[in-house]
């Protein structure tokens, strides 16, 4: 095996045995994105001498014996959390040449931890989509069948882990843009409580809903990957402090006993019939494993999608009016002007789909529409997340198709935005209720595209996440395939 | 037809916290553009606010001493709308749930106490500034009052006139300087009015249409533009018109007001609780902790003032009417003992030097000792009241202390018997015209011979022992 196929626990092995070393890790990586990247695009921008110099800082202290969680680790961070001197775009033209003065908050853990950034991931424009299509520096491929999208937003940072770019990556995740991609294109992907990671930093889509997390190769890197994330930030009001713990030490652990909620409104007619075998085989280990499965209800489930597509873009519209070319990103050269000038560099610098929620946010929010709208949407979702609470009483877990369907093609729904939303059906009650989701890979199709099994858990309960995704890993047996690039 | 004003304000107060609120830059007024602004005043993707707890301690502390109530949860809100100066494209204000509610303070009207509701007290976020070439078709922003911390008093409209809407004003005003958490200046814009001011004919209960004002940077701009908005309003009334909503701006140089925007093309604001703070919960506790901080507020420092130092209501007023000159009044009291002489050369001279040169009471050459020490050299006989006059001038010029200009002037008051039985003694010698007329009943002349041993002793005879002295030798 390459050393840029392996996990974060095995190359922290070889790296403690002195087997390989960081800049070894690195180049492996970036031979890799040489033969690979041209097809996949899973990066907007790579950080290939940072990467370099960060590898060599990472031997010499190896040499020292200084070794940190993530030491060496060669890790993509979605376009979305901002790098300190390092441009960021957040997938669009507006933010083309926009180089923050700061680090998110994500972004240096993951430095002080020692991890070494390979580039920043393609990504929807604004996360702002469930195919990595709306990005304005083009598409990323799906590394199982290139005619197909990997998921999104968070594309780019689901196919480098998936093509062996990076050894993890960053993403972020507001109505499944974590768990849909990481399904799609067969990685373990967490989307942590709200409040559990800080989202200083990371570029709003919209704020109650946006949260940072990992992609990796297995169970016991995500596990890895949580220790160094999660915490509280005094930069952020919605960080909760709360006592953060060691994740690993749920890697493993076994859920005899446990009771598994399956939510009847979560099996439903439209599910891809393979997704829908590849769950059912997927309970059938759980079972194996000591899991027990009991009947649940998520009774407002059927408004979660109308919920989700009032509420992102309200918060949307008012995130992203700030991006109006006065301070930074890209401003027409061609106003009259001030409203010319707004109008103008809006209307060039956002793509359909960006502009498409702004209105749809705007009308959502204005006079004589916010009672009906945002209001309502607001007092649904407290009755999901209720629902949520309710259903947590009678289960451990819940356990959920990931995604609907397997990867679709590249502009298959592109016209068809209300298809295109669907994707996230399983995904988005979760951002809504707060609550943490995860998605493990749970076999493969035919025609041999991914499937991903979603996993819920109350509040803060992310260790039971890893718990069961590392049992049901264990013991599934998955045939261990890499995508033929 | 007879009409009533009716008019409500908004002011917005900004608050003297050291750093913004919602990120550590400094409030600093002036400072080269932009040298107070950080990636959050920026509205830079990704940062987020942080609440300084600091303004909600100051909000509250305006909220109590305005008898609001203070909610025990209030939360941030966004105000969205484009422009340069706000850099978010929202500002952060309190809307559906502010800090407090249901307040009032007193106004004196005609002579008794009129209440004046307070709507409601909530935080917000200050935005920038544009500055714009005059030579060329750009502007600037600075961004270095984005951010800084402004408390919105809404008032109920209960006011009928705009002399009341100036008292009200002043009432705030004062409240916030003396609680230190605003320093009032209004040509600098940290405290700010806007008037909402309507007519209805006297009887009717129904509001008439109103309009909002806005740019008045002084109390007497604010009386100004309403005096001219209440004309205005009638005078299309009265000429069978109608009053539209609109927004208006007074201009002071011409001394109108102009329409700036119609209520149709108001903004739509699109309000929605700000994602990014959390309700901020206020317990009894916390309120308890606050009240406690509060000074003595101008009211009840006027009502102390009458009863305890026996001055006129209208003292206490002017005397309290700035904290820091009611520090100065106490304190000469406290040295001098003598309330009332005290009040009258502080409101006198003290107020009258100052305002010529428009000095603050904080920079007076005269100490409150040195006032005190004059005070008591006046009631122990050593200088007369007229030469106080002189030598209050000269400590006002130079600063020194009243012994000292009187020991080198030689100003001491003459109350020497036989020093001035001489005196008066030559001054009859010298004029037996007038002294006859005296003594054939023409009382008037007493005055003439006080005068002339003033003049002759310049002014130095104390004029209880000349007038006793007088009366004794023009008798015969």
């Amino acid at each position: 095996m390459e050393l840029n196929q392996l996990t974060i626990h095995e190359l922290q092995e070889k790296i403690k045995n002195g087997q390989t070393s960081a800049t070894q890790v690195i180049e492996s990586v970036f031979n890799r994105i040489d033969v690979v990247e041209e097809r996949v695009h899973s990066y907007i921008r790579l950080m290939k001498d940072e990467a370099l110099a960060a590898a060599k800082k990472a031997d010499e202290d190896i040499k020292k014996g200084d070794i940190k969680p993530l030491t060496g680790i060669p890790v993509a961070l979605k376009d979305i959390v901002c790098t300190k001197s390092i441009t960021t775009t957040c997938g669009s033209h507006i933010l083309h040449n926009f180089v923050p003065p700061y680090d998110a908050t994500v972004v240096e853990k993951l430095r002080d931890a020692g991890a070494v950034f390979v580039g920043k991931a393609n990504m929807d424009e604004f996360a702002m989509g469930s195919s990595t299509e709306t990005s304005c520096f083009g598409v990323t491929r799906n590394p199982w069948d290139l005619t197909r999208i990997p998921g999104g937003s968070s594309g780019g940072s689901a196919t480098a882990v998936a093509a062996d770019e990076c050894i993890a990556s960053i993403g972020s995740d507001t109505g499944g843009s974590i768990r849909q991609p990481a399904a799609l294109c067969g990685v373990v992907g967490l989307k942590p409580t709200y409040g559990r990671v800080s989202r200083f930093g990371l570029i709003a889509f919209a704020s109650s809903l946006d949260q940072i997390g990992p992609f990796t190769k297995d169970v016991e890197d995500c596990a890895i990957m949580m220790n160094v994330l999660a915490g509280y930030d005094p930069r952020e009001s919605t960080s909760v402090q709360t006592e953060v713990p060691d994740y690993r030490q749920f890697v493993g652990k076994g859920i005899a006993g446990w009771k598994i909620g399956i939510p009847k409104e979560y099996f439903i007619e439209g599910i891809d019939p393979e997704v829908a075998a590849a769950i059912k085989k997927a309970i059938a280990v759980i079972e194996k494993c000591g899991g027990q499965c009991v009947d649940i209800s998520l009774p407002h489930t059927e408004y979660c999608l109308a919920v989700y597509y009032i509420i992102a873009p309200a918060e949307a519209s008012s995130n992203l009016a700030r991006y109006d070319g006065v301070k930074y990103g890209y401003r027409t050269s061609e106003a009259r002007d001030l409203l010319d000038m707004y109008k103008k560099t809006r209307t060039q610098g956002f793509g359909t789909e960006v502009k498409r929620r702004i209105m749809i946010g705007t009308y959502a929010l204005s006079s004589g529409y916010y009672d009906a709208y945002y209001k309502k949407a607001s007092q649904v979702r407290a009755l999901i997340k209720h629902d949520f609470a309710e259903a947590l009483k009678k289960c451990d877990v819940i356990l959920t198709p990931t995604t609907p369907t397997p990867a679709f093609k590249i502009g298959e729904k592109t016209d068809n935005p209300l298809q295109m939303y669907l994707s996230d059906l399983f995904t988005i009650s979760s951002n809504l209720a707060g609550i943490p989701g995860i998605s493990v890979p749970c076999g493969f199709t035919a025609a041999g595209l991914p499937v991903g099994m979603q996993f819920l858990a109350g509040h803060f309960e992310e260790g039971k996440l890893i718990q069961i995704a590392s049992a049901y890993e264990k013991n599934a047996n998955i045939e261990k395939r890499r995508p033929q690039l | 037809m007879e009409f009533e004003t009716v008019i409500g304000l908004e002011v917005h107060a900004q608050l003297l916290t050291n750093t913004k609120i919602f990120c550590n830059c400094s409030t600093k007024f002036g400072g080269a553009p932009n040298s107070h602004a950080c990636p959050v005043c920026l509205g830079m993707p990704g940062v987020l606010p942080v609440l300084n707890k600091k303004v909600v301690e100051f909000a509250m502390k305006m909220s109590l001493a305005t008898n609001c109530i203070i909610n025990k949860s209030c939360s941030f809100a966004r105000k969205n709308y484009f422009y340069p100066d706000l850099p978010k494209g929202y500002q952060i204000s309190q809307y559906a749930y502010p800090l407090s509610e249901h307040g009032y303070v007193f106004l004196e009207v005609d002579g008794a106490q009129k209440k004046i509701g307070i709507t409601r007290i909530h935080m917000e976020e200050d935005a920038g500034k544009l500055m714009h070439d005059e030579h060329n078709p750009v502007s600037y922003v600075d961004l270095n009052r984005a951010g800084v911390p402004l408390i919105e008093i809404v008032s109920e409209p209960d006011m009928r006139s705009p002399e009341e809407a100036a008292d009200y004003l002043k009432r705030l005003h004062e409240i916030l300087v003396y609680l230190e958490i605003c320093d009032g200046n209004m040509e600098e814009g940290s405290f700010r009015c806007d008037a909402n001011v309507s007519i209805r004919p006297v009887g009717q209960k129904e509001f008439g249409t109103r309009s909002e004002l806005k740019n008045m940077n002084s109390f007497r701009n604010v009386q100004r533009a309403l005096e001219y908005e209440v004309k205005r309003q009638q005078y299309i009334v009265e000429n069978g018109g109608n009053i539209v909503q609109e927004t208006r701006l007074w201009d002071d140089a011409q001394g109108v007001t102009n329409s700036m925007r119609s209520k149709e093309e108001a903004h739509d604001y699109r309000y929605f609780p700000d994602p990014d703070l959390v309700p901020i919960i206020v317990d009894d506790a916390w309120i308890e902790a606050i009240r406690k901080e509060l000074p003595e507020l101008p009211l009840a420092k006027r009502e102390r003032f009458v009863k305890d130092y026996q001055i006129p209501a209208y003292d206490a007023g002017v005397l309290t009417a700035d904290k820091a000159l009611s520090n100065y009044y106490e304190e000469v009291v406290r040295l001098c003992r003598s309330p009332k002489a005290a009040s009258n050369w502080v409101m006198g001279d003290v107020l009258r030097f100052l305002n010529e040169e428009k000095r603050d009471i904080r920079n007076c050459p005269i100490t409150a000792a040195s006032l005190a020490e004059m005070i008591s050299l006046i009631e122990d006989g050593t200088i007369s009241g007229k030469m106080a006059k002189d030598i209050v001038e000269k400590m006002y010029k130079t600063g020194s202390a009243p012994k000292a200009i009187i020991a080198e002037k030689g100003m001491v008051q003459i109350t020497d018997e036989g020093e001035l039985l001489k005196t008066i003694s030559a001054i009859m010698a010298a004029n037996p015209n007038q002294l006859g007329d005296y003594r054939g009943g023409k009382d008037k002349l007493f005055g003439f011979f006080v005068g002339q041993v003033m003049k002759a002793t310049q002014g130095k005879a104390n004029p209880q022992i000349v007038n006793e002295l007088l009366k004794k030798m023009l008798a015969g």
